[in-house]
């Protein structure tokens, strides 16, 4: 087990590489990094323009670029004066040694703007993951046991519609009926933009309030499909001889579906959920610039529109080794679930 | 009728009638899909809207700026009421659902072809062929979507200009937006053509077709090939819905397509500042897109399902 894992991850270091070096070639020709430099729309005098980008070092082949970024500078000479002579050894360390370099727009490390971000990120998806789990298992198993029931026809419509529903859609109209309609009708209703009241501060019950929101547009769609999996999971599963064989040893019916027919249903839920994590994060973007959360998708929305290379660099590497992380925890998690499958 | 099973008749009736070929068994199983027909509906029920309605109104008229009756709520001259330039809403989702429906139809031509070039070189040739476009593939795939988009749709900037068709001018971002989307829709696509050539490369027809003196081009495209199309023509059509919500999502975070050309998608671009004041100014276009994603949605699992040999005790 500890081999394969080690395997894995030896594995995914030239896949992340080869990620990284594409995402460099693209992102260092979004446009003019030095437009919003340091944050001001301020137009740099031709002479302040050119220096800053030799001290950048900007003025090199792309390529290089990417060799700097990875491994730093401070082996090689740089011009760190911008006086066109490369007199002195630069200080960047490179990402391969933690120092994602500094925010373009705001003169300090980029790891340091998007360690502050990424949590709240993490913090969606979890919650969301989590309530995604929980709900789709219930939904699916009431309506795998109770199959072609009022009730079940009534979930298989709504998660049609739930399926195809995009997600900005959702957001606005549950903003429009739960915050604006709920609070023209004196009900007591939810809050639409940040993490918390800048009033009260972030307390655990204010940012649970702040989440509900976010967590029901993000979680709706994906509650909508993977009930549907359950179901036929489950279906699938209860016509089996060994369900058969457990109800006529005379199990009760709730260990019968929770202990023997759900565990084997859920199990290719894992794997899904893993596979779908980058949706899901994109799904993020849409709803953090929709809710006002302060999370990665509206940092790298603005740092991709500033051409913030460090910034936007940074947020796309750390997303990639999450999602490759996640892949390997969910093989993983499904040798624990399922004893037969084994990993050499 | 009465007195026989349904059943009984179609079987009398099949065993008169000559077999019939693969293709016609799935659009007799298609057309008894209930889902599948009233997503057809839907469909050319949206069709009929972007179509039919250009003889009321006029592409001036959907871009036509009316500062004094910005953001007026639906009434008889504005069914669906005014954006915040006072054109109407219901012109500008006649046009623009023309817009969005062809991107997403354009952009699938686009991952269609890169998915089943890819898929298929990767899975006949096997060996490095095959590992390298895998890796790269895998490497496509590990970023979110939004984020590529996001960032290529930057990247071709919109530095295209504007161009004219059909006595029509278009915003030249339409071509980046079709462009971008296909190009980063094509993964899940490769792999399916991938391991479906893994498996059909090895069966005998196509060493009978080897020895017959077939070239690599013509065992690709004419043997292999065709006997993949089903899983294809799927995929394609689930993914024209996730196309037209790829250009909504990008539009409204306002990098898609520029105005005054409209799409559904940047239809909801300035909507949500007015959420409030104006629900009808992103309720209509959303609504619309949904309608779309539902059918295609519909439309797909019937092909699914049709394509699919194990459901044929489920259809008849």
């Amino acid at each position: 087990m500890v081999r394969y894992v080690l395997r894995r991850l030896l594995q995914a270091i030239p896949l992340l590489l080869i990620i990284s070096l594409i995402l460099f070639i693209l992102i260092s020709n979004l446009g003019d990094p030095l437009a919003s430099f340091g944050g001001t729309r301020r137009r740099l005098p031709p002479a302040d323009r050119e220096r800053l980008t030799r001290q950048l070092g900007l003025d090199r082949p792309v390529i290089v670029q990417y060799g700097i970024w990875l491994i730093g500078n401070d082996w090689m000479k740089i011009d760190a004066n911008g006086d066109g002579v490369y007199d002195e050894y630069g200080t960047r360390h490179g990402v391969l040694r933690g120092d994602f370099g500094n925010s373009f727009q705001e003169r300090r490390p980029a790891l340091e703007i998007i360690g502050e971000r990424v949590w709240n990120t993490l913090l969606l998806m979890t919650t969301c993951e989590v309530v995604v789990l929980i709900f789709s298992l219930l939904i699916g198993i009431y309506s795998a046991l109770r199959q072609y029931s009022a009730w079940d026809n009534v979930i298989t419509a709504f998660s049609f519609i739930g399926y195809s529903m995009p997600v900005f859609w959702l957001s606005l109209m549950l903003i429009y009926i739960f915050a604006v309609n709920f609070r023209r009708w004196g009900l007591p209703y939810f809050p639409v933009s940040g993490m918390y009241d800048l009033g009260v501060g972030p307390t655990l019950g204010q940012i649970v309030w702040h989440l509900v929101l976010p967590v029901a547009s993000l979680s709706i769609v994906s509650i909508a499909g993977y009930s549907r999996y359950v179901r036929s999971q489950m279906l699938e599963v209860i016509s089996q001889d060994y369900i058969r064989t457990a109800y006529a040893k005379g199990l009760p019916r709730r260990m019968v579906i929770l202990g023997h027919a759900l565990k084997n249903a859920a199990l290719p839920l894992v794997t899904i959920i893993g596979m779908d994590l980058p949706l899901l994060l994109g799904g993020a973007v849409v709803t953090e610039a929709i809710f006002g959360w302060p999370g990665m998708g509206r940092l790298y929305f603005k740092a991709t529109n500033a051409a913030d290379i460090p910034v936007t660099m940074g947020i796309l590497v750390i997303i990639s080794v999450l999602v490759v992380l996640f892949q390997i925890i969910t093989d993983v998690t499904y040798t624990f679930l399922d004893p037969r499958i084994r990993y050499e | 009728m009465t007195t026989t099973p349904a059943t009984g008749n179609l079987l009398q009736a099949e065993i008169e009638r000559p077999p019939l070929t693969p293709g016609q068994v799935a659009l007799r199983r298609f057309v008894r899909h209930r889902m599948a027909l009233v997503g057809v509906g839907i469909l050319v029920a949206l069709v009929l809207y972007v179509t039919v309605g250009t003889v009321f109104f006029s592409e001036a008229e959907a871009n036509y700026v009316d500062l004094r009756g910005k953001l007026s709520p639906p009434s008889w001259e504005h069914p669906f009421g005014t954006d915040l330039g006072g054109r109407d809403i219901l012109a500008r989702t006649i046009y623009g659902g023309q817009i969005s429906m062809i991107i997403g139809i354009l952009a699938v031509v686009v991952s269609v072809l890169a998915g089943v070039l890819i898929g298929a070189i990767a899975g006949f040739y096997g060996g490095l062929v095959d590992s390298l476009l895998m890796r790269f593939t895998e490497a496509a795939f590990n970023i979110p979507q939004l984020f590529l988009l996001i960032a290529l749709a930057k990247f071709f900037g919109t530095q295209m200009p504007a161009f004219t068709l059909f006595g029509r001018s278009f915003s030249g971002s339409v071509v980046i937006i079709v462009g971008v989307i296909g190009l980063t829709s094509w993964m899940y696509l490769a792999r399916i053509v991938r391991s479906n050539f893994l498996s059909l490369k090895e069966q005998e027809f196509v060493t009978a077709a080897r020895c017959a003196g077939a070239t690599d081009f013509s065992l690709i495209f004419e043997h292999v090939l065709p006997n993949t199309m089903a899983p294809i023509i799927v995929s394609a059509t689930l993914e024209i819905a996730t196309a037209i919500l790829s250009e909504a999502y990008i539009s409204f975070l306002g990098m898609g397509v520029q105005p005054p050309t409209a799409t559904w998608g940047n239809m909801l671009n300035e909507a949500y500042n007015h959420l409030e004041g104006a629900p009808w100014m992103w309720f209509f276009p959303g609504t619309l897109i949904l309608l779309a994603v539902l059918a295609i949605n519909f439309v797909g699992d019937g092909l699914r399902d049709a394509f699919d040999p194990r459901s044929l005790a489920a259809t008849q």
